[in-house]
Formats: structure tokens, sequence, C-alpha cells
């Protein structure tokens, strides 16, 4: 890896309008083993929009998205090569400091993973990590978060309840809810919809949205309709390539290759 | 023996299902059986020899006579040397059981000479861990601890209640790395990642999420160790039980009686043993009293955490 000036152009980003792109890689390739799941990936993700990765399961969609906080740490046997980059700094090096990063690029998963405590403590365990303990802070940042979350006026009044018992859309709204309430300025979400029904998955479609005003969010997602409805870009990738990527609109209207045009008409898939 | 007792498929065969029901049927029964038939002489022979004076006092004279035969000193000693045991192993055992399973590589030969190391101490009988007591703790460590202080007898280096649980506490551990372990692996990946997304550090996504998920395992491998602890009696012969004790224990430098000993000592001392045997079984009884409520006081903790793991915070 080369330190090399960022001015080679990042793949056709349409130009209407210009954004800023947050996230950067540049022929990122990844290895789980022997197994090539990323294959010189170069991509540009633009700020305050939200950003969809489509393609049919096993085509990298998911690793691409852990390379952006850097959750591949967590596998063994997991060797990337190339560049990435979140705000200009580079992501992969070793002396990265992972904590900050994480602080800067939250993640919510597939399967909704809130902690086995209380609503609150889910939130206040994420605010004490980063040394806010300060109570009147706390409050006013769980409450914050849960309106931000669209999940405040079903659950302030059992603040107190184990997270567990909420609905299966409600513990994934409190998982947004706290990966927002340290301030990420990317929000990274992982199929964040999958496990839901349909009333839950649109209340998330909503909350999305919402979110996009203050974050930059990228979303792995196997629906297209979905990607339709809440991304400003589309990322089509098939078996670890990046095919297309471009405006939403453009990839699922006027879609340059073939290969997109079979996916995401649900030829193949 | 080709039937289980399971119906596979395409192999129907209602006679060998019977029979597999009869086989492993009859196989629990003979436990249950088992334990009643050993609870009932226990309970049978030892209660009439049972009173509030034989648990609460201390023996004045002779201990095989039943009039004034008591076991409060053992009593005592037996929990007492649980008790320290537990503060021993608990800490030793859960730190050694995150290291193996968080920290170490699965592949290097050092965790794999540590893996081999945890089964074959859980395989070395119990007098071997009581001869290594007494060669380790009181002949090496006390003798020299008393050679450091410069105290004019054996302070440190004799039997004691100190050592009689360390003893205790190297049999157990495995026992309790073992089942802390297989807690810790049955924490969902999905704790671990949302923690560490959030930005958390390893070690805190260990202390504040891991760890308090597994604390229920985690107490299943103490109360584990606490039931095999309760009724060895091979590991403190050496180590610090004593035949008789006119007072009571001390500190935990003292020796110490203990139900278990005491047991054998009424069974296999006494000059009369007809006019023994009631209080040698009710000795057993209060054994084994003792041995299930310290488990019962772990197995109600547990379920305490269970539920509030479920509810509460």
């Amino acid at each position: 890896m080369s330190p090399q000036p960022h001015q080679d152009p990042a793949p056709p980003v349409p130009a209407d309008p210009p954004h800023a792109e947050v996230i950067r890689t540049r022929d990122l390739t990844l290895h789980y083993g022997a197994v090539r799941a990323l294959n010189g990936i170069t991509l540009g993700i633009p700020r305050h929009r939200v950003t969809s990765f489509i393609g049919p399961s096993g085509c990298g969609k998911s690793s691409l998205l852990r390379c952006f906080n850097r959750m591949n740490d967590l596998i063994d046997n997991v060797r990337i090569a190339g560049h990435c980059e979140v705000e200009g700094e580079d992501v992969l090096g070793r002396d990265v400091d992972v904590i900050g990063l994480r602080k800067r690029v939250g993640m919510v998963f597939q399967r909704s993973n809130p902690f086995p405590r209380s609503i609150h403590e889910n939130i206040a365990y994420a605010l004490r990590i980063h040394g806010i303990r300060d109570r009147a802070a706390v409050e006013e940042t769980v409450e914050r978060s849960l309106r931000a979350a669209a999940l405040w006026d079903e659950v302030k009044d059992r603040l107190d309840e184990s997270a567990l018992r909420l609905s299966g859309g409600q513990q994934q709204r409190l998982c947004i809810a706290r990966a927002i309430a340290i301030r990420p300025q990317i929000l990274l979400m992982d199929e964040p919809a999958s496990a839901l029904d349909p009333t839950a998955t649109t209340r998330i479609e909503e909350l999305i949205l919402e979110l996009r005003r203050d974050y930059t969010i990228v979303i792995v997602t196997h629906n297209m309709q979905q990607a339709t409805r809440i991304s400003d870009f589309t990322a089509f990738f098939y078996l670890g390539e990046l095919v297309e990527f471009g405006t939403s609109a453009q990839v699922f209207t006027h879609p340059a290759h073939r290969q997109t045009e079979d996916y995401v008409t649900g030829r193949f898939g | 023996m080709r039937d289980h007792g399971f119906p596979s498929p395409g192999r129907p065969s209602s006679a060998a299902s019977a029979l597999g029901i009869a086989t492993t049927g009859l196989a629990t029964a003979l436990i249950l059986v088992l334990l009643a038939v050993i609870l009932g002489t226990v309970v049978l022979q030892g209660w009439p020899a049972l009173s509030w004076r034989f648990v609460s006092t201390v023996p004045r004279r002779d201990f095989f006579d039943p009039q004034s035969a008591a076991v409060l000193p053992m009593i005592i000693g037996t929990t007492t040397r649980i008790l320290l045991m537990t503060v021993f192993v608990m800490p030793v055992g859960v730190i050694t059981a995150v290291y193996l399973s968080e920290y170490a590589r699965a592949d290097s030969p050092y965790t794999h000479a540590v893996r081999v190391a945890i089964g074959n101490l859980a395989g070395v009988p119990s007098i071997v861990f009581g001869l290594f007591g007494l060669g380790f703790f009181i002949n090496f460590l006390g003798r020299n601890l008393d050679r450091l202080a410069g105290t004019s007898g054996p302070h440190w280096g004799q039997p004691s209640l100190l050592w009689a649980s360390l003893t205790l506490a190297v049999m157990t551990l495995p026992v309790v790395i073992v089942a802390t372990e297989e807690a810790l692996r049955a924490t969902p990946t999905g704790l671990r990642e949302a923690s560490l997304a959030l930005g958390a550090t390893k070690l805190e996504t260990i202390l504040c999420i891991v760890l308090p998920q597994a604390l229920p395992g985690i107490l299943t491998g103490g109360i584990l160790a606490v039931s095999r602890a309760a009724g060895e009696v091979a590991p403190i012969l050496f180590t610090g039980a004593a035949y008789y004790m006119a007072s009571l224990p001390q500190k935990p430098t003292d020796q110490f009686m203990d139900l278990g000993y005491h047991t054998y000592i009424l069974a296999t001392q006494s000059p009369n043993i007809e006019r023994t045997r009631p209080i040698l079984f009710a000795t057993v009884l209060v054994l084994l009293a003792l041995t299930f409520s310290l488990n019962a006081v772990a197995i109600l903790v547990r379920a305490r955490l269970r539920r509030t793991g479920r509810d509460i915070a």
C-alpha cells in the first residue's frame, strides 16, 4: 500500500448534485483465508445521503461494510489490501485508532442485538464507554436518541424495563438509538429490517429517511423496493466485484450493465 | 445394541421403540431408587441421634459417645474450608477461562498445552492433590514463609485451613475453568459486536457485557466446585484436617475438624462401633444437609440472576 494523493477519480458518481465523499475505497481487496470476498473495489460514498449496497448473498456487501468500521478485525484469517478512507483518514492501517473510528462510524446489525439490560442502560452504556457519566447529560442524550429513533413515545414510561421485552422492530430502533447516541457521522446498516415484519420495516425505512439529514447512511439490503424507496445511491455487487454504482434512479431504471438489469428486475439473485 | 430407542425413518418398529423406552426408563428409575436408599438410610438411622445440642456444641469429652458427641467444630471447619476455597478458585478459574476463550490464540502450542494441563488436572486422584498440598504449600511455601518471617516454631509450615482450602482450590480449578469457558462461548456474538461497534474496548466488552451474561454459567461452575470439594477428605488429610481440637479455629493458619474426616474417624476408630453408629449417621446427615444448603444458596442466586437478566437491568 503506497500512499498516493487522492486525485484519481472515484467511479462515475453522477455529478448532479456534487457531494463530498465521506468514505472512499480504492482497489480494496479482501480475502477470508484463501477465498476472495472483495476484488478491487473502488467507491466513493457521498455525505448525508443514503447509499444502498445490493447484490446476491455472498457478493461481499457486508464484508465491505465491515471494512468501514474495522469489524472484520473480529474475524480470523482476514486479509485486506488496498485503500479505505473515512473522512480522508486511512482506516486500514495498523495504528489506526479503532475506538475513535467506531465512535464516528456507528453500526446497526441484521439481528437486533440490544444488551439484556434496561432500555435506559442500553444507551447509557454507549455513553459511559466514551466517558459521559454526568447524569443530566446522560438523561438528555437518552431522550434525544430515543426521539431521533422514533421510539421515545413508546418507551418513555418504561425506560427501566428490560430491552428484551420490546418487540423486534422496537429492539431494532433501540439499537439505532444506541448507535446515534454517541453522535457518529456515518451509520452502517447491515440488513437492518430483514428480520422484521412489514409494519416494523416501514417504520425503520421512515426513520432512515429522517436520519439522512444528519448522517451519512450506508445500508446493505436484499430488498430492491427498499433500496429504491430509501436510497439516493445504489451500488450493485456481484461475486466480490462492484458492477455498477450510481444514483438509485439510474441503477434501477437505466442500468448500464446487463448483470445489474437482470438482478434488479429479479431475473436472478 | 442396534436399537437405541429412537424411531428411525423408514424403519418403524414399535417393539424396539417400547424396548428403548423401557430400558432408559429403568436406568432412570434405578438412579432414583439408589438415591432414595442412600438418603433414606442416612435419614432414618441418623435422625434419632440428631439434636440441637449435637449440632451447636463443641464435644468436650469422648466424641464416640452419643451422650457427649457434637459436631459444631466440624460444621464450622467444613463450611470455612469450602468458602475459603471458593474465594481462591473463582477468581483464578474465571480469569484463566477469560484468557483462554477471549485472548489466547486457539492454534498456539501454548494454549494447547494449557488445555492439556487442565484436562490432566481434572483427572488427578484427590489423594495426589493432598500430597501435592503437603509438599508444595506446607513443606515448601509454608516453611519458607516461616524462615522469612523468622518465627521460632512452625506457623505457616504446618497443616491449616489456609493450605487445605488452597489444595481444594487447585483440585476444583478445572471444573471452574471449563464451566466458565462454556458460558463465555455461549454468549451471543451479536452482543460482543454491539459493544465493540459502539467503540468499546475488548476489555470493556468482556467486563461489562460478556461476563455479566456468562455469570449464571460461571456460578454453575462454582456450584460444581463446591459439590466436589464439600465431600472430599483425601486432599485435606495431610493439609489441614485434625483428629481432635479442643477449641474452634481462630485464624486461617489453624487446623480444623472436618465433617467428612470425622465420619471416617467415627466409622473406623470407635472403641464401640454399635454405640457410635447413630452419631456416625447423624454426622453424615449433617454433612449432606450442609452440602445441599450450600448448593441451594448458589442455585437460588443463579436463578435470581437469570430472572434479572431477562426482566430488568
